[in-house]
């Protein structure tokens, strides 16, 4: 009589419910963004942490639900028809079993919350460490409004390099991301290989990733920094330890000096306007350090920071009307001859 | 009618909510670059000739003045100028200026360099960027409304007094 029987519709219902969150839950597997795709150790723990406390959680829900339905749809009991009193006190039986249930929640409670606290601190002392870190490597990312400067660090000075906004990794290898900022505070996030870490302008914060498969994941500034936070992405490519180092060596090398006519022009009118004053093109008397190095610009997969794929007619749009693509951005909108543009790009993108 | 008066007030209060409009998207004009911005002398051969004064379009504009405090690191004016205070070249805070301190002036310094180590900027960075900067050095010396001046400089500077009277806004 005061089961859920009496609802015949209501199991359906919210057996359909279920299955449709379960659904929605698969669709973020496969992600190039997504905290529950895990690719590595931290992000590993942070969603195995995720998925305990949604299950752990979504139990207390449908039986604190259940309850209330239980307590809704019992027929009342047949109450003998006398006038309440202020001193009414229930019989001696019914008060010791509420006792009882109300102690019992009261210690189910805390003794959840307690199991929570403790997975959680695990969770975050497990992503604080990796593993074998003496085959590790630092890379430090740099916090610009909008855009990342990526170096990767070395001993050897010859073998440090300066890049943007696209991070390759070799697979299998901790890295250590050594994040700094240069205005204002941004965060490091790439949910596929760890939480979050702040950026904060004259401080040096730590956090380790690490990559188990091969993959293509996007990063994103996760802490309010200005104008154009949403557009200030980037790509970490993990690849096998080889591929890793054939383009690490690549990178290293400086840009190729431009091959025909047409790119000669271009680089010179790259090196007679405002451009030098902010990029460096190494190899080149480029040396600007306040923007994006654009030594392999061609190699990388985006541009203004995963705004637009690197295409040669987005660069175009880009360098005539920067501030129409990201509104605010401190690319400088410049002037460039018609005759000059397709010199210019044809060069910009023969910087593989 | 009380709470028509305090309606009224609260509607004023928006009044300060846009207090400045952001150029996001200024022109790449060289126009300027290739006129004459200021006039050094008025002494003239063959009369008097009209002539037209360029006035900077980024004055009294904090966002502006910041963007030009941002160029003026980028640009490396402060390798030569410190922050304002002089080094290898002249200090940008001071009443007595070589080649006049009005806007037109400072704009042209920028644009066509100056004898003895002041680069030529014309042509190079956009005339936009370059009144930006014009905007911040004027800041700098007072010269812009204190509302838009920013409050406290990021950089150590050497004379207390300078900032006490900057803090004021006073003009110099």
């Amino acid at each position: 009589m005061t089961d859920l029987d009496t609802w015949p519709g209501l199991r359906r219902v919210a057996g359909v419910a279920v299955a449709a969150i379960c659904l929605q839950l698969t669709g973020c597997a496969g992600h190039q963004q997504s905290a529950v795709d895990p690719a590595g150790p931290p992000s590993g723990n942070i969603a195995g942490l995720w998925w305990f406390f949604l299950w752990l959680l979504t139990a207390i829900f449908v039986i604190v639900l259940a309850m209330t339905l239980v307590a809704l749809l019992r027929t009342p009991r047949s109450v003998e028809q006398e006038s309440v009193k202020s001193t009414h006190r229930p019989p001696q039986e019914t008060e010791a079993k509420l006792t009882r249930v109300v102690a019992g929640a009261t210690i189910a409670t805390v003794a959840i919350l307690f199991v929570l606290l403790v997975t959680s601190i695990g969770t975050g002392k497990g992503i604080s460490e990796l593993p074998h870190k003496e085959k590790g490597m630092t890379i430090e990312v740099t916090g610009n409004q909008w855009w990342w400067h990526v170096r990767y660090a070395n001993d050897d000075p010859s073998r440090v390099l300066e890049t943007a906004n696209e991070i390759h990794i070799p697979v299998g290898r901790p890295i250590m991301i050594r994040g700094m900022s240069n205005d204002v505070i941004h965060s490091f996030w790439i949910p596929n290989l760890n939480g979050k870490r702040d950026l904060i302008p004259s401080r040096v914060t730590t956090e380790w990733i690490q990559a188990d498969h091969p993959g293509v994941f996007r990063g994103q500034c996760a802490e309010f920094c200005g104008l154009q936070h949403a557009h200030m992405a980037l790509w970490v490519i993990a690849e096998p330890e080889a591929q890793f180092n054939a383009w690490m060596n690549r990178q290293l090398q400086a840009a190729a000096p431009p091959s025909d006519p047409v790119k000669q022009h271009g680089q010179q009118v790259f090196l007679d306007h405002a451009c030098v004053y902010c990029h460096a093109i190494r190899g080149t008397t480029a040396s600007g350090q306040v923007a994006p190095d654009l030594t392999h610009f061609a190699s990388r997969r985006s541009i203004a920071a995963g705004t637009l794929p690197n295409t040669i007619g987005n660069l175009g749009g880009w360098i005539l009307d920067p501030q129409s693509i990201k509104p605010g951005n401190h690319m400088a909108t410049i002037a460039v001859n018609s005759n000059d543009l397709q010199p210019l790009l044809e060069y910009i993108e023969s910087l593989k | 009618m009380r709470g028509t008066l305090a309606l009224c007030c609260w509607v004023c209060l928006f009044s300060g909510c846009q207090r400045e409009k952001r150029d996001l998207r200024p022109a790449p004009t060289r126009l300027a670059i290739y006129g004459n911005a200021a006039v050094q002398s008025p002494l003239q051969p063959g009369g008097v000739k009209s002539h037209q004064t360029v006035t900077n379009p980024y004055n009294h504009s904090a966002y502006d003045i910041s963007e030009g405090n941002r160029l003026f690191t980028w640009y490396n004016c402060s390798g030569c100028h410190s922050h304002g205070g002089g080094g290898i070249g002249p200090p940008l805070i001071k009443t007595e200026w070589i080649y006049g301190g009005e806007p037109e002036n400072l704009f042209d310094t920028i644009v066509k360099g100056r004898p003895n180590g002041m680069p030529t900027w014309g042509n190079r960075i956009p005339e936009y960027q370059i009144w930006q900067i014009v905007a911040y050095v004027r800041s700098l010396n007072g010269q812009q409304p204190a509302s838009a001046t920013m409050s406290r400089p990021d950089e150590i500077e050497g004379n207390p007094q300078t900032i006490l009277q900057r803090g004021r806004g006073e003009p110099k």
